[in-house]
């Protein structure tokens, strides 16, 4: 009797076969089965019921009206709004990742900061509002009392509704008129309005019912205007509605999507537009209704002192005649011919600019206005189709501020960057010239700087000269709801609700037709220890007490946007806007406030002739070109988003490879100038310009022009997350400002660059 | 010789001894394995939880007018309620009514709290899964004893047990481990669906697809 080792194998046999009989093993794989479809890990929506919050979405001007789902309290999808006058049921991928603003828990700022660590490095300890507001009363009090008011300054994404009116009305009863907004393509178009109709307005673009559109390199479907509706627009040009023809030196995706792209050499389309002008006059072809008689300075005119000026159309038929145009932009002759009379001949024809997604920068004067005076000639002012200027609501009736000494001695001193002034007296805000006034001098005239939806350390150009400036300002005080590349920077941090979680009035859409405004609604309870920016205001107003505490009668915000708003507000809360839907742009007779109660090609009297508006130079370029051969552009896309808001990780996931692989940034190259600088796909290279250096990867492309690079804007982060930061370059540090000659605003559109092997 | 002989018969009995361990040792593996996996493998694959209050389905039953819909019903919308909320609750048990304790606790904890009850829910499908209340009861006009078995006429609540890999109810997985039903809602698994699906005749294919089979329930 013995136990051997066939026992044992008797044994393994036994329980296999008793095993193999028993539910076991096939509940086993069939569980781990069911187990690999719902890893724990999965995040699961939320069971409930579901309900429907309407708002609007301020991830970018367009203005778009949003109904959020929620199950219980929890907001599960943005969808767009349907039936809204702007954006009529369609959503951008950036306003349907939106939720990611919200509950990106790593990029928000949960409770008021204050800063630690060195400037940018981001190392804060959590601080109450109480001490968060009573530190920065403090503050404002001590600079107030060494008679410094107009030193405190402050940067809003935007000067229109109540938040950034109360700002703006915070420093007025504080005492100082130094009150920034970001550059915009509106900028330069409202100055256009106002040099040729006399009226403070913003400009609105009938693109519903144009069927010819010329675009001077505006991303119609990259994020130009308000993104989703230019989106619908040019669906229905797509249906054979309109054409669009696309002037810029990239293929980007609107000129893919245009009916003809004419590539141009970059910074020479204020010459193309005045080209084609010269071509519609020689040619006789222009609209001779309005031209004769609601327009002034198209003939050559007499000023006061009895001088002969040049007019607009002596001005353009000598110095832009076709032969001249084809060759500063590289043009055939033939083409600008033809382009110029498709564009006269079509019913409702339209010229557009403002480069990109016309956000980053204001852009130069004489481009806007050359663009301008060819709606003008075609006499589509105020016309279906056609360009509108468009009221700017004035809902905000609030009481004049009562100043005390120091408010009123503050408030007259010349403001930072004399806009306004002799020297730039139409700009309202040129904060483009600050960072230079403040590397240059030796005194320090920002001492206070708030700010408030805008991230300027990363959205400005020449990001080393921006924080060399910020380093100088001695308190920064941060809004924002996160931590961005400026917030890094503050001294303090008093957050913002996120936009889903706040009310907040949003005017005026980019580029829209009507008076408008849309109202964001808190979607949920706020996450954090965050508040209202203009509750944030009302707290600091009633620190400093006196007549400043005054100035803000209202208990809190939401009763001072619902005052504010009077009789607007039920629709507000009911629709989620409000619209003057029966405004018609005034006809001509009476829609020109200048002098000559005419449409003016030349400001008499604001201009000093009409070259200084309109005349092209090319010397409009930083750096030199022994130096760096190549051209330097950016380019915008729908899934970069570039300006305050960072690319949520959904919208970061749709951003091709051809653009970033990893953590490179690829940058467009002809395949011809590659061949040159013997470079091939994928391989890397150092970039330079006179501001800056960066190592990216080359994308060789035929759609870019030999001679340009292009690399894309939105990358380049070193703040908010992991999904985010770290991932290519920001286009800010290699490009420097560039100051328009008439308007101060910043002018950049490219510069000079090299790119050399790495 | 005999020595030889002995030796021989030796052998014979050790090799019946070795044949007959390896008999016992088979059946003691078969049996060992088969007590683990019908016996000791069931009760240890599901997690047993106790839900957080007592509920009795019978006393609430009485005092409503609709059967289960009174509680558990339909939206305006279309989707299934399920679960009440503290909110339906409230309605009546703003105060302790009765005698009961586990009435007492509910109203104590939650009630007093505005806390929502934690309730495990028998019937939860995963995820993935579409089911539409309205079009089985009121469309097809089941039962919703058919799925749900006799639950409203429990006095207590049953210990839900959770399968501890998948992540499933019992009532969704099976009760029985063999997998023989005896009852519809004894198990509600894919095949389970179907079945009734191909038996009746109804929805071989997605509404929105027109594509068969998977697409009924998986969107």
């Amino acid at each position: 009797m013995k136990i051997d080792r066939r026992s044992f194998l008797s044994l393994g046999m036994g329980v296999a076969a008793g095993t193999a009989l028993s539910p076991l093993p096939w509940k086993l794989i069939d569980d781990i089965s069911i187990w690999t479809q719902m890893w724990p890990w999965t995040p699961v929506p939320e069971i409930g019921e579901v309900n429907y919050v309407n708002s609007t979405c301020t991830l970018c001007p367009g203005g778009c009206g949003i109904t959020v789902r929620k199950i219980g309290d929890r907001a599960v999808k943005v969808e767009g709004k349907e039936g809204h006058p702007i954006n009529s049921g369609g959503v951008c991928l950036l306003g349907l990742s939106g939720l990611q603003n919200l509950y990106g828990y790593d990029r928000r700022i949960k409770t008021p900061l204050k800063r630690i660590g060195n400037r940018g490095q981001g190392s804060f300890q959590k601080i109450t509002w109480d001490e968060a507001i009573s530190e920065v009363v403090n503050k404002l009090s001590e600079v107030r009392s060494t008679g410094q008011a107009h030193a405190v300054s402050c940067i809003s994404g935007s000067d229109q509704g109540t938040v950034a009116q109360l700002l703006k009305r915070f420093l007025t009863a504080y005492g100082s008129p130094n009150f920034f907004t970001m550059p915009s393509m509106q900028d330069s178009y409202e100055l256009a309005l106002y040099l040729t109709q006399g009226i403070q307005a913003s400009v609105a673009f009938d693109v519903e019912n144009s069927d010819f559109v010329l675009s001077f390199g505006s991303g119609i479907v990259e994020g130009w205007g308000s993104p989703v509706r230019m989106f619908q627009a040019s669906s229905r040009w797509r249906e054979g509605k309109g054409k669009v023809v696309q002037i810029e030196p990239r293929l980007s995706i609107t000129a893919a999507k245009s009916d003809k792209w004419i590539p141009i050499k970059p910074g020479t389309e204020a010459a193309l537009a005045l080209g084609l002008a010269s071509v519609i006059i020689k040619e006789s072809l222009y609209d001779k209704e309005f031209v004769e008689n609601y327009a002034f300075g198209f003939e050559n005119w007499k000023d006061d002192a009895g001088k002969t000026q040049i007019g607009f159309k002596q001005f353009v038929l000598e110095g832009y005649g076709p032969d001249k145009v084809a060759k500063i932009t590289g043009i055939d002759k033939s083409t600008i011919i033809s382009l110029a009379r498709s564009f006269v001949r079509a019913s409702k024809p339209l010229a557009i600019g403002g480069r990109n997604q016309g956000r980053s920068t204001s852009g130069r004067l004489n481009e806007f206005m050359a663009i301008y005076a060819l709606n003008a000639l075609v006499g589509n002012i105020n016309k279906t189709g056609g360009v509108w200027s468009i009221p700017k609501p004035g809902y905000i009736k609030w009481p004049k501020v009562e100043m005390d000494d120091v408010a009123e001695k503050g408030i007259k001193e010349p403001r930072i960057d004399a806009a306004g002034s002799a020297s730039y007296p139409y700009s309202q805000y040129l904060l483009n010239r600050v960072p230079g006034i403040l590397n240059s001098g030796q005194e320090n005239p920002i001492q206070v700087l708030f700010v408030a939806g805008a991230n300027p350390i990363y959205a400005l150009p020449n990001t080393k000269a921006v924080k060399e400036a910020f380093d100088k300002i001695p308190y920064i005080v941060g809004f924002s709801s996160y931590l961005d590349e400026t917030a890094k920077y503050a001294d303090i941090i008093l957050p913002n609700h996120v936009y889903l979680e706040r009310y907040e009035d949003i005017p005026t859409p980019v580029g829209f037709q009507k008076p408008f405004i849309g109202l964001a609604k808190p979607v949920i309870a706020p996450q954090f220890e965050t508040k209202n920016l203009g509750d944030t205001i009302f707290l600091l107003a009633k620190g400093l007490g006196g007549t400043i505490e005054k100035a803000f009668p209202w208990d809190d915000y939401e009763t001072c946007l619902k005052e504010t708003l009077s009789e607007k507000w039920d629709s507000l809360e009911e629709n989620g806007y409000w619209i003057d839907s029966s405004l018609k742009p005034a006809d001509w007779k009476n829609a020109f406030k200048t002098a000559s109660k005419k449409f003016e090609f030349i400001a008499a009297g604001k201009a000093k002739d009409i070259a200084s508006l309109f005349g092209f130079s090319s010397s409009t370029l930083e750096g030199d070109e022994a130096s760096y051969p190549l051209v330097l552009i950016p380019y915008d896309s729908m899934r970069l988003a570039n300006g305050f808001i960072g690319d949520p990780p959904f919208v970061m996931k749709a951003v091709e490879d051809t653009v970033l692989k990893g953590k490179d940034v690829l940058i467009e190259i002809n395949p011809e100038t590659a061949k040159q600088l013997g470079m091939s796909e994928g391989g890397f290279a150092k970039l330079a310009t006179p501001v800056g250096t960066a190592k990216v990867r080359v994308h060789l492309y035929d759609g870019i022009m030999p001679g340009i690079i292009a690399l894309p804007r939105g990358l380049g982060h070193t703040a908010y997350d992991k999904f985010l930061g770290g991932k290519g370059v920001n286009f800010n540090e290699l490009i420097g400002s560039v100051e328009d000659p008439v308007s101060g605003l910043d002018a950049t559109w490219g510069i000079r660059a090299k790119l050399t092997k790495a | 010789m005999s020595k030889l002989d002995d030796k021989k018969t030796d052998q014979k009995g050790q090799e019946d001894g070795v044949r007959g361990f390896i008999i016992l040792f088979f059946i003691i593996g078969l049996f060992a394995s088969l007590i683990v996996g019908w016996m000791i493998f069931p009760s240890l694959l599901y997690s047993k939880k106790k839900q957080p209050i007592d509920f009795n389905h019978v006393l609430h039953v009485e005092a409503v007018d609709q059967g289960c819909e009174s509680c558990h019903y339909i939206r305006e919308d279309g989707s299934f309620s399920g679960v009440p909320k503290l909110a339906q609750c409230v309605d009546c048990h703003e105060e302790v009514q009765g005698e009961d304790p586990e009435e007492a606790k509910f109203v104590n904890e939650y009630v007093a709290e505005g806390k929502e009850v934690p309730w495990l829910v028998y019937s939860r499908q995963p995820d993935c899964v579409f089911f539409s209340h309205v079009t089985h009861t009121k469309m097809a006009e089941m039962d919703c004893a058919t799925c749900h078995g006799a639950i409203g006429e429990s006095e207590h609540s049953k210990i839900y047990e959770q399968n501890r890999i998948s992540g499933y109810s019992r009532d969704i997985w099976g009760k029985n481990i063999a997998g023989f039903k005896k009852n519809t809602w004894d198990r509600m698994k894919m095949d389970d669906c179907s079945e009734c699906h191909v038996k009746n005749h109804v929805r071989q294919a997605s509404v929105q697809t027109k594509k068969g089979g998977c697409f009924v329930c998986h969107k």
